[in-house]
């Protein structure tokens, strides 16, 4: 049957796909061997992965003085890393809970991948204060439980405390939402499966599902509930990252502006990843058709209004620390601006304040190179801004005579290189062995089967319209 | 209780709404329909209850929290309270985040489980597929052949109005 298509817009999916073909392109990736590309990137990514497993065996079973922290700057390189990491996981939770609720279809090219990479950089992100313990292996001392010690609780008036929870829930949430989302689809690969190993763990993980109507719509409402329930979390973790620092007494960190300015940068830095991500992910698995121009194009603009926000908060510190009259707090501005880390403090907003204005053309961001390099370009920023707020804010302190430089020694390097091994080694095992776009509801967005639904501007129907009544057929059955 | 059922299969989302609304103006007995995506819409078409499990979402985030201010007020205050900074020990400000993590722990968590057993999916549970293709492009409505009124001549053409692709009776086992 022909079907009926909106003129006036580019779909969001392209190819005019009937539901089957989305299944058999989704899933076709995962039924293929791997390319060449994807050997290749593994093993690069992999192999980064092991240089930074060295490092960190070699920084634990030698101890944290192989950092290069030193009396002054007792926090410096992986409180950054951590940081960063958090933050690129916000965009994920942003794409599948925030935009579920203000119904922004677009989300659901994108929503899989971006879920899998919250996790992943969740889990790179976790990595550091477990290291920067020293003694990995008592990290469940943490957690209030009862203990020989008196018991002794952990004291939950510590923004490290209430950090652990933040980042403990927020992992659990996002896997559980991840989870529940891939369950009709691990029921789609299930069903196409031949008997063996693949159709024996699909019919593990997929619980059973058959589609059913009646679960349906308990799953719709959970989702629905689950997104309420994260689109608040996300705004808490990086608000309760902020207060590690905004609860301290140091100038340049005890400011009331850090957690809309941190997850406003999250948020930015985020989406910078899913593009970087989402953008090698289209080339290598041919995802043409369902990350369109479209797609990055709200991208794009998302990155204008996040980078201007944090645009803007740059210049209200340095507003507040003017007006507050505080010389302390006006030294540390003027040192982050014009002192020896001046370079990397305009970096960073090169990278996060300026580059990003280039995307209010339309040319660039139709251009993918372009809107990829830019991309990189504020991922490097907003490690920067991280590095510039932590660093800066302590290696000049109140007494002239314990002034300090802080440089990173190899190990931290390579323990941050080998978070970016373990981060793309995860991706690319999930590019492979689970659907990287979220079929069921991809399909909910085509414009096959409907007449109305959707975009605007749609032709007359052909099949009889859903509002009039249909005559009765015969005498009453 | 094995049931003597009527199944058709369609194939786009607007024919499945509208077989569904006719059959419940028919007055026929809707047992499930099986849809590969969800559509906007056919939980009120069929006449679905809608779920309670906001409910429990609500009740488990009280929970949680309620739990949570109580653990928190019992060892920093009862325990063994320590002096942190000149803080008082019933710090409640301070609590107010970790309350709000493992309240919405608790109700996303919870919820899910609840989800599971509401809809009794479990690991490893051999799924039961109707018609090939539900999970991928078909829709399949299951009605319940009642009593000796139900027509499935009748039935049927009512379901072709609709371009069902296949239609078919059978005996089903339901789980009430």
């Amino acid at each position: 049957m022909a079907e009926l298509r909106a003129s006036l817009r580019e779909p969001w999916i392209r190819g005019n796909k009937e539901p089957i073909q989305v299944s058999d392109d989704i899933c076709g990736i995962l039924e293929r061997r791997p390319t060449g590309l994807w050997w290749l990137a593994f093993l690069a990514s992999s192999s980064v992965l092991a240089i930074g497993t060295a490092a960190v065996v070699y920084q634990i079973s030698t101890g944290i003085g192989t950092w290069g922290l030193n009396r002054t700057v007792g926090w410096a390189f992986d409180i950054t890393n951590f940081v960063f990491w958090i933050g690129i996981g916000h965009a994920g939770t942003l794409i599948s809970a925030i935009l579920f609720l203000f119904r922004q279809k677009w989300r659901t090219s994108v929503n899989r991948a971006a879920e899998a990479m919250t996790l992943f950089a969740v889990m790179c992100a976790g990595l550091f204060p477990l290291i920067h313990m020293g003694r990995p292996w008592l990290f469940f001392w943490i957690f209030p439980y009862p203990n020989y010690r008196g018991p002794l609780w952990v004291n939950f008036r510590s923004p490290l405390v209430w950090d652990f929870f933040a980042i403990s829930t927020y992992f659990t949430i996002s896997l559980v939402f991840w989870y529940v989302g891939l369950l009709p689809d691990l029921a789609t690969i299930r069903e196409r499966a031949k008997p063996g190993l693949r159709r024996a763990i699909m019919s593990f993980f997929s619980l059973g599902w058959d589609g059913s109507y009646r679960t349906w719509v308990r799953y719709e409402v959970v989702y629905l509930l689950l997104a309420g329930l994260a689109t608040p979390l996300v705004v808490s973790v990086h608000t309760i990252v902020s207060w590690d620092f905004a609860t301290s007494v140091i100038p340049g960190w005890h400011t009331t502006i850090f957690p809309p300015y941190f997850v406003a940068g999250a948020i930015f830095s985020g989406f910078a990843m899913v593009l970087t991500l989402m953008l090698i992910a289209r080339k290598v698995m041919h995802l043409e058709d369902y990350f369109t121009h479209r797609h990055t194009d709200a991208m794009c603009k998302i990155i204008i209004v996040t980078g201007s926000i944090v645009g803007l908060a740059y210049l209200t510190e340095f507003f507040t620390a003017a007006y507050s009259g505080n010389p302390y707090e006006q030294f540390v501005f003027m040192n982050r601006a014009l002192g020896p880390f001046a370079w990397a403090y305009w970096t960073m907003v090169t990278c996060n304040v300026i580059s990003p204005q280039l995307f209010w053309f339309r040319k660039i961001r139709s251009n993918l190179v372009a809107v990829f390099l830019l991309s990189l370009v504020v991922n490097v920023g907003m490690w920067f801004e991280r590095f510039v707020i932590i660093v800066t804010s302590l290696h000049r302190d109140y007494l002239p005579s314990s002034w300090a430089d802080y440089s990173p020694t190899i190990i931290e390097v390579l323990t941050l290189l080998g978070t970016f091994g373990l981060f793309f080694t995860l991706f690319l095992l999930f590019c492979r062995f689970l659907p990287v776009i979220a079929i069921a509801e991809v399909k909910g967005v085509l414009s096959y089967g409907r007449t109305e639904h959707g975009e605007r501007a749609a032709p007359p129907p052909l099949a009889p319209p859903l509002t009039r009544r249909p005559e009765p057929v015969g005498e009453r059955i | 209780m094995s049931h003597r059922v009527f199944m058709s299969i369609h194939k786009r989302e607007e024919d499945i709404l509208g077989i569904a609304r006719a059959a419940r103006q028919e007055g026929l007995n809707i047992i499930d329909i099986y849809a590969p995506y969800a559509v906007h819409g056919l939980d009120k078409a069929a006449g679905f209850r809608p779920s309670r499990l906001p409910i429990v979402c609500f009740l488990l985030g009280l929970t949680g929290a309620g739990l949570k201010v109580w653990f928190e007020f019992w060892t920093t205050a009862v325990n063994w309270p320590i002096d942190v900074g000149g803080k008082p020990w019933n710090s409640w400000p301070a609590f107010v985040p970790v309350t709000f993590e493992v309240m919405v722990l608790f109700a996303g968590v919870g919820t899910v489980i609840a989800l599971f057993i509401a809809t009794r999916l479990w690991p490893g549970k051999r799924a039961t597929i109707p018609f090939p293709g539900v999970t991928d492009d078909h829709f399949a409505l299951v009605l319940e052949e009642r009593d000796a009124t139900f027509d499935p001549g009748k039935v049927r053409a009512l379901c072709e109005r609709y371009n069902a692709v296949h239609v078919e009776e059978r005996e089903q086992e339901i789980v009430p």
